[in-house]
C-alpha cells in the first residue's frame, strides 16, 4: 500500500492502442487466406477451380474477341485454322435474326413498337412512378392495338354484319343495365317491356338458325331477316332500358360505363377497319426476335385474364367451377408444350367450321395463351391462398358481393404479391417461344439455325457464331427479368412480412 | 324462446338473390355453355373428317408402319405395326427421362452444395453455370450439343479411342456388349442378395444404434455386399461373360453397343438444364434450415459432416421434395425436344406417324394421354412420399 502516488513504474497509466491484425487476416491477403487457403485440401480445390475457372473465361475471351475475325465479306474471311467468331456474318444477317422476313422498307413499323415495347413498361414496372392505372390501360388495350395495326397494317375487314352484331350484343347489354342499376327486382319491374322485346329478338336469332340450315358460328356474321329482325327488337329493348336509367344516381354511374364500354368496343372496330395506307405484312414474312416477342407477350398478356379466372374458379365452392377449372388447368400442365403446338397447328383447323381458318402464327399464339394461362392460374392461385382469410371475412363484413370483394380487396393484395412469379412465368414462357420452331415458325432460334446453313457463309465457326449470338440475345433478355423479379421480390417481402 | 329462435331465423330473400340458387344457376349456365362448346367442336371436326375422307378410330395402329427407328428397346422392323412404333418411342421417353432424372439430381445436388461452399472460386463457378444455363432455352442447348459437339465429331476412322473399347464418333459412342454365358444368373443372384443384405444390415444396425448407441459402418458395409456379392457370384460360375468389342470396319463400327450420338445430346442438355434447376432448389433448401439448428447440433458434439448430413440435410428434404417433384415432371416433358434433333421418342414417333396416316386426333390423344399420365402418376407418388416426409408437428 506504497503506492499512494500511484506512480509505480510498471503500471500503465493509460491504455495501449490495440495492435493492428496480423497481415494475414486483414486486406487482400487476409481474404485469400480466409476463403480460398484455409486448410490444404480447400487450397488444392481452389487452386483446381481457379484454373478451370480461367480456362473457361479465357477460352470464351479468346474465342468471342481475341481470336475474332472482325471483318469480312464471305466465308474465306472466317476459315482460318484457329479463328474464333466469325462476326462479319453475325453482323450481315444481325437484321434477319431481328425481323425475320419483314419488308425491309417497313422496319420502322416494327421499330415504333420495339420503342413502345420499351417505353410502356419500364414505368410500370418501376414501383415509385405514379399513373399505374393509365399506364396498365396503354399496356394492355392501346399498346397491343397499334402494335396489332403497325405489325399486320392494319385495314382488317369488318363488315357491316360485324357492326350489327357488335350493336347487338351492346343492346343486349342495355336491356339489362337497369337490373344492374336497381337490383333484379326492381329493375325487372322498370324494364318489363323492353325486356319482353329483347326476348323476341332472341326467339326471331334463334328462328332464323332453325329455318336456314347454316352453322351457328357462321351465321353470326350473316345479314339475313332473322338477325335484322332480331336486331330491331333487342335495340328497341335496349333504347327502353337506357330511357329507365334517367334521373337517379346509380343509374348515371352504370350508363357510364356502359357508355365507356360501348365507345371502346366501336372505337375498336373502327380503328381496326380503317385504312391507314400501311402496306400489308403477312405474318408469314414475319420471324427472328420479333415473333419470339410476339409469341412471348401475346402469351403472357393473355394468359393473365384468363389465369385469374381459373385460379378463382379453382378456388370457387361451387363444385362444377371447380372440377372444370381444376381439369383445365391440370391437362395443359400435365402435357409438354410440344404436343400443345402440334395440337393448335394440326387440331384446330378440324375443330373450327368450314371456312373459318387462322394462319399459323396466331395458331401457334393461341395453344401459347392456353398453356400458359394454366400455369398463370397456379401462380395467380398461390396469391390468392397468401392472402390472409381475416381480409375476405372483412371485405364479407362491409356487404360487398363476390365480384367486388375480388376485384377490389383481394386480388389487387393478391397480384402485387405474385408479381415476382408473373415474371418468372414470363420468363420460361420466353423461353419455351423457341419451341414454335418445331411447327414451322421462324422465331430467332430458327432463323438462326436457318441462315448459319448457308453456303455463302458456310466455315466451322458459322453455325458457333449464330448459336452464340441467339443465346446472349436469349440470355439478356432472361437474365435482366430475373434480376428485376428479385428486386421486386426484396422490395414487396418487407412490406407483406408480419412483424 | 321460440321468439328469440325466430329473430335469429334468416330473413326470406327472393329466389334470386338466394346464394344457393344463384351457385346453382351459375354451374347450369356454365354446363351448358361448357356443353355447348364440346359439341359445337366435336360437329365441326366430324363434318371436317368426313369431307377430308379421314376414318376415326385406332384401326391404324394394327397397320404396318414401314419406317425404320434409329435407337429401340423392343423388336422394331419397318413391318412392325404403327402400335409397336408408338410403344418404342414410349420407351425411349421413359429410358431418356429415367436416366435423365439420376443424372441431373446428381449433378443437381453437387452444384447446389457448390454453390454454397464457403470457397470463393468454387461458388462462384456453381453461380456462373446456374446463371448461365438456366437463361437460355433448352431448346438451343440441345442444338448445341447436336450440332456443334456431337455431329462435330470426327468420323468412324479417326474416332477418339479410350483403351480400344470404347469409340467416341459422329456416329456416337461405340463400346463392348457383354454377352452373357452359361450361369449368369448367379451374379444377378448376388445383385439381389446384395440389396437385400445391405437394406437387413442398415435395418440392424439402426436398430442397434437405437438400443446402445454403438455405430456400425452400414453404408459401407451396405455397398461392399452389393458390389461384392455379384461378384462372387461370378466367380462360382466361373466368369460367365464375354464382350463384344466394337471393331472398325468400312466406313463404320460393326459390334459391340451403341449410345447415338441423339440420346446422348438429348440426355447431357436435359440433365444440363434440369440440374441447373435442381441446384437453386437444394441451394434454397438447404438455406431453410436454421442456423440454430447447425448450432445445435454442433453443441451436441457433432462434427461438420455429420450435421450436414444427420441434422441439415433431413430437414432440407422437406423443402426440396415439393419442387424437386416438379422439375422431374419437367424434364419428362422437356423430353419430348427429341423431335427437334431427331432421337425417336414418343413425340417424334407419333409426328412421323401423323404425317403418314393424318390420324391428328387420335395420336395428339395418345401424347396427351400417355402424358398426363406419366405428370398424375408422378405427382401421385411425390403426395405420398411427400405426406411421409412431412413434418410431424405435436
Amino acid at each position: 500500500m506504497a503506492n499512494s502516488a500511484g506512480t509505480l513504474a510498471y503500471v500503465r497509466t493509460e491504455e495501449t492502442p490495440p495492435l493492428p491484425p496480423p497481415p494475414s487476416m486483414v486486406g487482400v491477403q487476409g481474404w485469400i487466406l480466409a476463403n480460398l487457403f484455409p486448410s490444404i485440401g480447400q487450397g488444392i480445390v481452389s487452386i483446381i477451380a481457379g484454373a478451370f475457372l480461367f480456362w473457361l473465361v479465357w477460352g470464351i475471351l479468346d474465342w468471342a474477341i481475341f481470336s475474332a475475325v472482325w471483318s469480312g465479306t464471305s466465308r474465306e474471311a472466317c476459315l482460318a485454322e484457329d479463328a474464333g467468331a466469325c462476326w462479319p456474318f453475325a453482323q450481315s444477317r444481325f437484321a434477319q435474326w431481328i425481323y425475320g422476313f419483314y419488308p425491309i422498307d417497313q422496319r420502322w413499323r416494327v421499330n415504333i413498337c420495339f420503342l413502345l415495347g420499351i417505353a410502356g413498361p419500364v414505368p410500370m414496372l418501376m414501383p415509385s412512378v405514379p399513373y399505374k392505372k393509365w399506364n396498365a390501360i396503354f399496356l394492355l388495350l392501346v399498346y397491343p392495338l397499334i402494335t396489332l395495326i403497325l405489325l399486320t397494317g392494319g385495314n382488317f375487314s369488318i363488315t357491316a354484319a360485324g357492326f350489327l352484331n357488335a350493336f347487338v350484343i351492346l343492346a343486349l347489354f342495355a336491356v339489362f343495365l337497369p337490373l344492374m342499376a336497381f337490383g333484379i327486382e326492381e329493375g325487372i319491374q322498370y324494364n318489363r317491356i323492353g325486356l319482353g322485346l329483347a326476348g323476341l329478338g332472341i326467339l326471331a336469332w334463334f328462328a332464323s338458325f332453325a329455318i336456314g340450315s347454316s352453322d351457328w358460328f357462321t351465321s353470326w356474321g350473316n345479314f339475313s331477316p332473322g338477325t335484322v329482325a332480331a336486331a330491331v327488337f333487342i335495340g328497341a329493348g335496349g333504347a327502353l332500358g337506357i330511357a329507365q336509367l334517367r334521373g337517379s344516381g346509380a343509374g348515371a354511374s352504370v350508363l357510364r360505363s356502359w357508355l365507356i364500354g360501348a365507345a371502346v368496343l366501336l372505337g375498336l372496330m373502327l380503328i381496326l377497319k380503317i385504312d391507314f395506307g400501311l402496306q400489308p405484312v403477312e405474318t408469314s414474312q414475319w420471324g427472328g426476335l420479333l415473333v419470339t416477342l410476339v409469341v412471348a407477350v401475346t402469351g403472357i398478356v393473355a394468359s393473365l385474364p384468363l389465369g385469374i379466372l381459373l385460379a378463382l374458379g379453382r378456388r370457387s365452392k361451387m363444385p362444377i367451377v371447380k372440377t372444370f377449372s381444376v381439369m383445365f388447368i391440370e391437362l395443359w400442365r400435365g402435357v409438354p408444350l410440344i404436343t400443345v403446338l402440334f395440337m393448335a397447328s394440326v387440331m384446330l383447323p378440324l375443330f373450327l367450321p368450314e371456312g373459318v381458318n387462322f394462319d399459323k402464327l396466331m395458331r401457334a399464339l393461341i395453344g401459347v395463351a392456353l398453356f400458359s394461362s394454366a400455369y398463370m392460374a397456379e401462380v395467380v392461385r398461390g396469391g390468392l391462398q397468401a392472402i390472409p382469410r381475416g381480409q375476405y371475412e372483412a371485405a364479407q363484413a362491409l356487404g360487398l358481393s363476390y365480384w367486388r370483394m375480388m376485384s377490389l380487396i383481394v386480388l389487387p393484395q393478391a397480384l402485387k404479391i405474385v408479381i415476382p412469379g408473373i415474371v418468372n412465368s414470363f420468363i420460361s414462357l420466353f423461353k419455351d417461344t423457341s419451341l414454335v420452331s418445331i411447327i414451322g415458325l421462324f422465331d430467332l432460334l430458327k432463323i438462326a439455325q436457318t441462315s448459319s446453313n448457308d453456303a455463302k457463309w458456310a466455315s466451322p465457326q458459322t453455325g458457333t457464331t449464330a448459336y452464340f449470338t441467339a443465346a446472349l440475345i436469349f440470355w439478356i433478355f432472361c437474365f435482366g427479368m430475373s434480376r428485376y423479379s428479385i428486386f421486386m421480390e426484396r422490395r414487396l417481402e418487407t412490406g407483406h412480412r408480419r412483424r | 324462446m321460440t321468439a328469440v329462435s325466430e329473430a335469429y331465423e334468416r330473413p326470406k330473400v327472393s329466389f334470386w338473390n338466394d346464394p344457393k340458387i344463384r351457385s346453382i344457376a351459375v354451374q347450369v349456365l356454365l354446363v351448358l355453355a361448357v356443353g355447348f362448346f364440346a359439341y359445337e367442336i366435336v360437329d365441326n371436326t366430324i363434318t371436317n373428317l368426313t369431307r377430308r375422307n379421314i376414318a376415326t378410330g385406332f384401326e391404324f395402329l394394327n397397320k404396318s408402319a414401314g419406317f425404320d427407328l434409329i435407337q429401340t428397346l423392343v423388336e422394331f422392323t419397318s413391318a412392325s405395326s404403327y402400335g409397336t412404333a408408338l410403344l418404342v418411342g414410349f420407351l425411349n421417353t421413359l429410358m431418356v427421362s429415367a436416366i435423365g432424372i439420376v443424372l441431373a439430381t446428381i449433378l443437381g445436388f453437387i452444384v447446389g452444395i457448390m454453390r454454397l461452399s464457403k470457397n470463393f472460386l468454387l461458388s462462384s463457378i456453381a453461380t456462373l453455370y446456374i446463371e448461365i444455363i438456366r437463361n437460355v432455352p433448352l431448346l438451343l442447348q440441345m442444338f448445341v450439343w447436336y450440332g456443334l459437339v456431337l455431329k462435330a465429331m470426327p468420323g468412324p476412322r479417326q474416332a477418339y479411342n479410350f483403351g480400344d473399347m470404347f469409340f467416341l464418333s459422329n456416329r456416337g459412342l461405340n463400346m463392348p456388349d457383354p454377352i452373357w454365358g452359361n450361369g449368369a444368373w448367379l451374379g444377378l443372384a448376388g445383385l439381389g442378395a446384395g440389396i437385400v443384405g445391405a437394406i437387413a444390415v442398415r435395418g440392424w444396425a439402426q436398430r442397434r444404434q437405437a438400443a446402445t448407441g454403438q455405430i456400425f459402418p452400414h453404408v459401407l458395409t451396405g455397398i461392399a455386399m452389393i458390389v461384392g456379392l455379384p461378384i462372387l457370384g461370378f466367380l462360382i460360375a466361373g466368369w460367365p461373360v464375354t464382350f463384344d468389342y466394337p471393331v472398325l470396319g468400312g466406313f463404320n463400327f460393326a459390334g459391340g453397343k451403341v449410345i447415338i450420338p441423339e440420346f446422348m445430346a438429348l440426355l447431357v442438355s436435359l440433365t444440363i438444364y434440369t440440374a441447373s434447376f435442381i441446384a437453386e432448389i437444394v441451394r434454397a433448401g438447404i438455406q431453410s434450415v436454421s442456423h440454430g439448428q447447425t448450432e445445435a447440433a454442433n453443441a451436441l458434439g457433432l462434427r461438420n459432416a455429420p450435421t450436414t448430413r444427420l441434422v441439415v440435410i433431413p430437414q432440407a428434404m422437406r423443402v426440396i421434395i415439393p419442387p424437386l417433384a416438379s422439375q422431374y415432371l419437367n424434364l419428362t416433358k422437356n423430353s419430348s425436344l427429341a423431335v427437334a434433333i431427331g432421337y425417336p421418342d414418343l413425340v417424334a414417333t407419333g409426328g412421323t406417324v401423323l404425317n403418314q396416316t393424318g390420324q391428328a386426333i387420335e395420336i395428339v390423344m395418345i401424347w396427351m394421354v400417355v402424358y398426363l399420365t406419366l405428370s398424375l402418376t408422378t405427382s401421385g407418388f411425390m403426395n405420398w412420399f411427400n405426406a411421409r416426409m412431412r413434418l410431424v408437428e405435436r
